[in-house]
């Protein structure tokens, strides 16, 4: 199969990504809860231990802080690390390692030792899980000076930015969502990276913008193929990397389009999206002819019950009331 | 420890019930009537029976992810509990936390929740509350084999040895924490030991014998009550079902990484078919004792259940009450 149709699902990207990196560079690792357990890290761990053994690869006790520590540790010591939390609510418990220690080591020690670190995060909800088991908690780290925040939406740009953060020289939080785990793509057999902090136009419209975050992105394209039957004309951006942004993708596009609607899985308040409605206040202002409308969470933990789910997550036909109002049509 | 029969019905009647309720999940989670993610804890029951019937209603108690038995051992309201599993408005937490959010403040439970170890030092918190204001009140951690990884039991174990808090530390050790046995996680199986190192007293026990789970309890609860805590029980068992649902399959794979042998060793140890042969040949009681018990459980369980099913489901427009208290 020529390397420009061979189709793999987001999970799979993932692992071939692993496979490759592993097999390139002796100091890459991968240690975390659940790397045996398809319960956990679905196939994304797939055929690694057998390949690479049981000290790259490294199934961990319940132990967030002190796994996630020595990831650092690790990385301060030559390796490569990824650090996997198969639920990103787990992750809290590695705030002081990850913010403290990983995100402050380069500047608070001069620039003297970097740290190629990724610590994956894996966002899993839906399904009645709850509050302890759904939260996405992107700008959290996006706030944090020292940290890169990347959040791919396609099979494509998982493989890419997993390359990417690994051959970074800087902590990484890469953020995926076991929503987009089966979506299927092209994903090409060579090794490749995708820049950190570049954008995607997914689809070219004039009317309005829409900047859609992770799982949010396919939720787009469904609203702007709904609302093209209505000829309603809605440009898509996946920023791909929500820190550091690359707002002048966004930029260019206001100019063409001059509306604005940002939609992103975490919470309203202090959110990406807030962050991204900011920047067009700030850059963009007199390209605007619109107030800038979120499309997120509402300011609520995640709620059990299928009734209130299904009222919380964001989707297609929020998009589309969102542009719609936009546009008054 | 001398028993009166009303008190060994009371224990039974206990386990009865959590295994009933139990096993009556199997089919609603089985056909998605039920959602959430469930862990079941047929086979534990005579740790959360033998612990909780040692304390009084005022007494605290925090849980983890696998809380159905310390909810119902502690007195929590059945109805609500099966209506939560259900995700109804009816439920103990109105629908918003599922299986893994159990709680009746009306009975010293506090609360449980799936961060593993999470909840460890809050219960250290109301040990410390009931120190401060000299209630008397004691405080149980529930928490399993696998939460003995993180940090913060250890800086627990050290704050209430160090404060002499009334804190009763249950580990229910049932040899797995999801995919991975005790071996891939611990170097050494005995962990009651843990609590050693801080000068606490500690305990290992059969935690499928009600009656000595219950006995070692009341001695912590004594030396607790006279200000002689915290004590650490680890109480060994061991899961019938699956880590999370009915059995572990995971996109149809079975994923149950258990030796079938060593399952079969465990189905044998069954803490309430242990005890129903102890109540017959050395405690008096006849079948018939033991079948008027069951009927009534099974009768309170099927109407808990029918009023589950029946409940509504939160509305949309409440999404966001609840997010503070009034
Ligand atoms: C902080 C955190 N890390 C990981 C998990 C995933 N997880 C859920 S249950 C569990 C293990 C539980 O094992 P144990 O404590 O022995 O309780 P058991 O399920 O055996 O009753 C893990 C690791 C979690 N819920 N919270
Ligand atoms: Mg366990």
């Amino acid at each position: 199969m020529s390397s420009q149709t061979r189709k793999l699902s987001y999970s799979l990207a993932i692992n071939e990504a692993f496979h490759q990196l592993m097999e390139r560079d002796e100091s890459v690792m991968l240690i975390g809860q659940g790397v045996k357990s398809p319960w956990y890290v679905g196939n994304t761990a797939l055929g690694l231990i057998p390949r690479f053994g049981e000290r790259r690869i490294i199934d961990t006790p319940v132990s967030e802080n002190a796994m996630t520590g020595a990831a650092v540790g690790a990385a301060l010591a030559g390796m490569r690390t990824i650090v996997v939390h198969p639920r990103m609510d787990f992750m809290l418990y590695a705030i002081d390692p990850i913010i403290n220690e990983a995100a402050n080591w380069s500047y608070m020690n001069g620039g003297k030792l970097p740290v190629p670190i990724v610590i994956w995060g894996v966002i899993n909800r839906g399904g009645e899980q709850g509050a302890q088991h759904s939260q996405a908690l992107q700008a959290m780290f996006a706030h944090v000076p020292g940290l890169k925040v990347v959040m791919p939406a396609t099979p494509y740009d998982a493989k890419g930015l997993m390359i990417a953060a690994v051959l970074d020289n800087n902590p990484v939080i890469f953020i995926d969502d076991r929503w987009l785990y089966n979506t299927e793509d092209v994903v090409p057999e060579e090794f490749y990276s995708i820049p950190i902090g570049k954008g995607i136009i997914r689809r070219e419209g004039k009317d309005i913008t829409v900047v859609a975050i992770s799982y949010l992105v396919p939720e787009a394209v469904k609203a702007a193929e709904e609302l093209a039957l209505d000829g309603i004309s809605v440009e898509i951006i996946d920023p791909r990397t929500v820190k550091p942004l690359d707002y002048d993708l966004i930029h260019q596009s206001l100019q063409k389009t001059g509306r604005l609607v940002v939609a992103d899985g975490g919470w309203k308040t202090g959110g990406i999206a807030a962050e991204i409605a900011a920047l067009a206040a700030e850059k963009s202002f007199s390209n605007l002819k619109a107030p800038v409308v979120r499309v997120a969470l509402p300011d609520v933990p995640a709620p059990a019950s299928r009734t209130l789910e299904e009222a919380y997550y964001p989707r297609s036909k929020d998009i589309c009331s969102a542009i719609r109002k936009l546009l008054n049509r | 420890m001398p028993y009166t029969n009303k008190q060994l019905a009371g224990f039974y009647r206990s386990m009865l019930r959590i295994r009933i309720c139990e096993e009556g999940f199997v089919e609603p989670i089985n056909n998605r009537e039920i959602l959430c993610p469930v862990h079941l804890c047929s086979g534990e029951e005579a740790i959360a029976t033998g612990v909780c019937s040692a304390l009084q209603k005022d007494d605290y108690v925090f849980g983890n992810h696998r809380s159905h038995g310390h909810y119902l051992a502690k007195g929590g309201d059945l109805k609500a509990m099966i209506a939560e599993v259900f995700c109804r408005d009816t439920g103990c937490s109105r629908g918003r936390g599922g299986s893994m959010h159990l709680i009746d403040p009306s009975c010293g439970m506090l609360g449980s929740a799936p961060i593993v170890a999470g909840t460890i030092s809050l219960a250290l918190g109301a040990a410390m509350a009931s120190w401060v204001r000299g209630s008397g009140q004691v405080a149980v951690s529930f928490f399993g084999d696998g939460a003995t990884g993180e940090g913060v039991l250890y800086e627990s174990l050290n704050f209430a040895a160090l404060k002499t808090l009334p804190i009763i530390f249950i580990c229910e050790n049932n040899l797995y924490s999801t995919h991975l046995s005790i071996d891939e996680i611990r170097v050494s199986r005995n962990i009651y030991k843990i609590g050693l190192p801080f000068g606490e007293k500690s305990y290992r026990v059969d935690g499928n014998d009600v009656l000595r789970v219950h006995e070692q309890t009341t001695k912590a609860v004594e030396l607790c009550r006279n200000g002689k805590g915290p004590v650490f029980i680890e109480c060994l068992t061991y899961r019938q079902r699956g880590h999370v649902g009915p059995d572990d399959n995971v996109q149809g794979t079975h994923t149950d990484i258990r030796p079938a042998n060593e399952i079969k060793k465990w189905m044998k140890k069954d803490p309430i078919k242990l005890f129903e042969k102890y109540l017959l040949s050395q405690a008096g009681f006849t079948s018939g004792d033991l079948k008027k018990i069951q009927h009534a459980v099974d009768d309170e369980v099927q109407e808990a259940f029918d009023f589950a099913r029946m409940s509504p489901f939160p509305a949309q427009e409440d999404l966001t009450r609840h997010v503070f208290s009034n």
